[in-house]
């Protein structure tokens, strides 16, 4: 039997890989309680790897998203409106599935873009690869429902704000900059919070869909589904499992509301927003 | 299928006499042709369909055949789900400790690797492998300096190997024939065939004995009088070789 | 299923896939998008009992009611559904399997966890050992079904809990003042009124609803993804049809069929938030009663 802290030795690092600590993970009566918590928090390492780069590299494309929705050109409107409904419609599961599929229908050897003065190649066998394939499809899913949470704020930029812009001159990007962006910001902050937690909550499904698992280098939830195969026990690693994801939550919530409560300073008391955590939307 | 047919439960008593009007329910995977598979009229195909078929009926069994995914295969052959498991599944030791075997219908087949063309024969020892998870051959890798690469389902160890996931695929050579064949020169066989396994043999739970017996009576029979090797020739084209 | 499918190899394109969309196995895909509407539908009533319930003991004076039903909602809403998708029907399976035990074999004397197995005696059983395989797929289907409702249902009870207290106040005050007692008041002023406020919470409900069903698969129910790994798959000459990897097709298909679904729910609910908005004290119902009168 091993200790508590060789298996901490052992799994703690151990979803990077396998030259990560112990090669082979625990089989069968050799389980420790020990072993479980530290795998499984191990795993952690892919929710929070997924959810911050999906949430870093996907804000930029909700907000021109949104934008791109709100405005009057249907040339313009229709293809981020098309876009958005396409990721919320359908479920994030099958988005997985549908998408390895196409990623590995792609040539291996990279698609090669010519420029004029130079070839471009596209690496295009990384995408097979959860940590490049399956991130750039919770990017594109999560900035489709930022996106809508966007629109939705744009729309109920109180209509004095714009209209002071206005009288001070700003027009285009400078309006956008320090008068729109700053209040949509400030609107869907709250909504926004919640999204943050249901994308960090879905990180779970991408191990369970059509991505492999490489050296067995899986989420939390990958690992606790291995126990709960291996022990035939479901009442020690979901529990474990949802511990870690109350507490990934509540960090969430308070990282987010100090954002809030920045973004609000200016207010008066009374009129500030609360963040309220309404987790509804599974993918 | 039935992840939900929940418990693994070791029956520390007789299940009572075999009698000829009892339904044996067999269990099997459906997805490794040509020892199991779902054919296109979603009935259950392939060498250990026909075979298993054929041992009921000269045992005086009534038959019925139940798919399962391999992952669960034994939990629920433990479990009581199911009487006996025909999927391909080589006799091993550790295999043993959980559930008993008859004796092997099929001698050792052999294993092969499948990799693109002008891959280096070196990605056996230090390359990524991809397998099927829980199999004999999942354990060779897993042994070995190579990167493992496990799938639930077999198919899926394929489409690995053509789109570079893994380096090469390690899977009975019955199995990959049909897909280097028809690949037109897209997968080749990559290096020497091993034989990991001791055979492959029928499982049923510890306490079944008189199950156990009855099939092993027959196998004797049906390897004596040459009716097995002819299934063999049918269903192996040669790939394995008879009693 | 056509007369000419007799020999797949030898006909022209379109008789091949009039005859390949007509397999066993295609007819069998076909019905797995009968089930999964058939999940839908079984879990959304579910989910609306449990949501009632749920939020009626939120609302409850009796104090540790209203933590149990604070206490359910908050949980499910913290962690990942999967987590519970998973965890549900395998607890509760051993849980039945362990009251049946000690029901049906009160003699038994060793322990039912054994290192990493869980042992009952064989009466204990469920489904009963030896029933048929749809027996099985039934009992299956209503475990998973009781872990949708479950899930859903704590989403359910906290929009209810939230429409309920947005019933202004003044009206119950109104009902309190003609003497109503706190049961009466609820039934013949909130209960009327709230569905209103808790339409909008209740159609992304279901929204949600639809796009959670795939993951019936990971139960291991065959359900359309199953169909669609299992069909788009590589076929060899083993099979009557063989054919590539068509995966990508299936899984688009998938992808319609819940974009559809969807779309077709999203149009409803506009219709339906139309109608309800008739005489509510509410933005839309005012701009409707003003419409009407202009």
């Amino acid at each position: 039997m091993r200790t508590c802290a060789e298996s901490f030795d052992s799994y703690i690092l151990r979803s990077l890989g396998r030259d990560y600590g112990e090669r082979l993970l625990p089989r069968g009566l050799d389980i420790t309680l020990c072993d479980q918590f530290f795998l499984i928090a191990s795993g952690l390492i892919w929710n929070v790897y997924f959810a911050v780069l999906a949430v870093v590299l996907a804000f930029s494309l909700a907000t021109a998203l949104a934008v791109g929705k709100f405005s009057e050109k249907p040339l313009i409107s229709r293809p981020c409106n098309a876009f958005i409904f396409f990721f919320r419609g359908s479920p994030l599961f099958i988005q997985f599935f549908f998408f390895y599929s196409v990623f590995v229908l792609l040539p291996r050897q990279g698609i090669n873009i010519n420029l004029v003065f130079t070839t471009l190649t596209v690496e295009t066998h990384w995408l097979t690869r959860a940590q490049v394939g399956a991130l750039l499809v919770l990017v594109l899913n999560t900035a489709a429902y930022t996106a809508e949470l966007f629109y939705g704020a744009l729309r109920s930029i109180p209509k004095g704000d714009l209209e002071a812009a206005d009288a001070y001159g700003m027009t285009g990007f400078t309006k956008f900059r320090i008068v729109v962006w700053p209040t949509m910001m400030r609107l869907a902050w709250p909504s926004y919070t919640n999204e943050v937690i249901f994308l960090t909550h879905s990180t779970t499904l991408l191990f369970l869909s059509a991505f492999p698992a490489r050296q067995q280098s899986g989420d939390a939830l990958y690992y606790a589904r291995y126990f709960v195969d291996q022990t035939f026990n479901p009442f020690v690693a979901y529990p474990i499992v949802a511990g870690y994801f109350i507490l990934l939550t509540l960090l969430i919530i308070w990282g987010f509301s100090l954002v809030n409560t920045r973004l609000n300073r200016h207010l008066p008391k009374a009129k500030r927003q609360r963040i309220r955590f309404r987790p509804q939307y599974i993918r | 299928m039935n992840k939900l047919s929940i418990g693994l439960v070791a029956i520390a008593f007789s299940f009572g006499s075999v009698v000829a009007s009892d339904v044996v329910r067999m269990g099997s995977e459906g997805a490794y042709p040509p020892y199991n598979f779902i054919n296109d009229n979603n009935e259950l195909d392939g060498f250990e369909r026909e075979f298993g078929d054929l041992l009921c009926e000269r045992a005086g069994l009534t038959c019925e055949w139940v798919i399962n995914d391999w992952d669960t295969i034994i939990p629920n052959l433990v479990a009581g789900n199911y009487d006996t498991i025909m999927a391909g599944m080589s006799i091993t030791e550790a295999r043993s400790q959980v559930i008993s075997f008859t004796q092997n219908y099929l001698p050792p087949d052999p294993s092969a690797y499948v990799a693109l063309p002008g891959t280096d024969v070196s990605v056996i020892t230090d390359g990524v492998i991809a397998t099927q998870s829980n199999t004999v051959q999942s354990g060779v890798v897993a042994d070995g300096s190579a990167d493992l690469l496990e799938f639930p389902t077999p198919d899926e160890t394929i489409a690995a190997v053509r789109n570079g996931e893994a380096d090469a695929v390690l899977a009975d050579k019955a199995y990959l024939n049909r897909f280097v064949q028809e690949s037109g020169g897209q997968l080749v066989f990559l290096g020497d065939d091993i034989y990991p396994g001791a055979g492959v043999g029928m499982g049923v739970r510890q306490s079944d004995n008189e199950l156990r017996e009855t099939f092993d009576r027959v196998i004797s029979e049906m390897k004596a009088d040459g009716s097995l090797n002819e299934l063999i020739l049918k269903w192996f084209e040669g790939g394995i070789d008879t009693f | 299923m056509f007369s000419f499918c007799s020999d797949p190899s030898v006909l022209p394109q379109w008789q091949w896939f009039a005859c390949y969309l007509t397999t066993g196995t295609h007819l069998a895909f076909y019905r797995s998008f009968l089930v999964v509407i058939t999940l839908i539908l079984l879990a959304a009533p579910a989910a609306l009992l449990m949501g009632f319930a749920g939020a009626i003991a939120m609302r409850s004076h009796f104090t540790p009611l209203s933590w149990l039903g604070k206490g359910y909602t908050g949980l499910v809403r913290g962690v990942p559904d999967i987590v519970f998708f998973l965890f549900v029907p395998i607890a509760i399976g051993q849980g039945v399997e362990y009251v049946l035990h000690l029901i049906n074999c009160p003699d038994w004397d060793q322990p039912v966890r054994q290192g990493s197995d869980f042992l009952v005696c064989r009466e204990a059983k469920m489904p009963p050992v030896g029933s048929p395989a749809w027996v099985r797929d039934i009992y299956g289907f209503i475990l998973a079904l009781i872990a949708f409702a479950l899930v859903f249902g704590a989403f359910v009870a906290n929009t209810l809990y939230g429409a309920m207290n947005a019933v202004p106040r003044a009206q119950v005050e109104t009902a309190e003042a003609y003497g109503m007692n706190r049961r009466q008041s609820f039934l013949h002023i909130v209960m009327p009124q709230m569905w209103v406020f808790a339409l909008p919470g209740l159609s992304n409900i279901w929204m949600i609803l639809i796009k959670a069903t795939p993951l019936l698969f990971l139960l291991g129910i065959q359900d359309i993804v199953y169909w669609a790994r299992e069909l788009g798959g590589q076929k060899t000459s083993f099979y009557t049809y063989p054919h590539p990897d068509w995966r990508v097709w299936y899984f688009l298909a998938v992808l319609v069929f819940y974009l559809s679904l969807t779309w077709v729910s999203e149009r409803f609910f506009e219709h339906l938030m139309n109608r309800f908005n008739r005489g509510q004290a509410t933005a839309d119902g005012e701009r409707q009663r003003k419409g009407a009168t202009a």
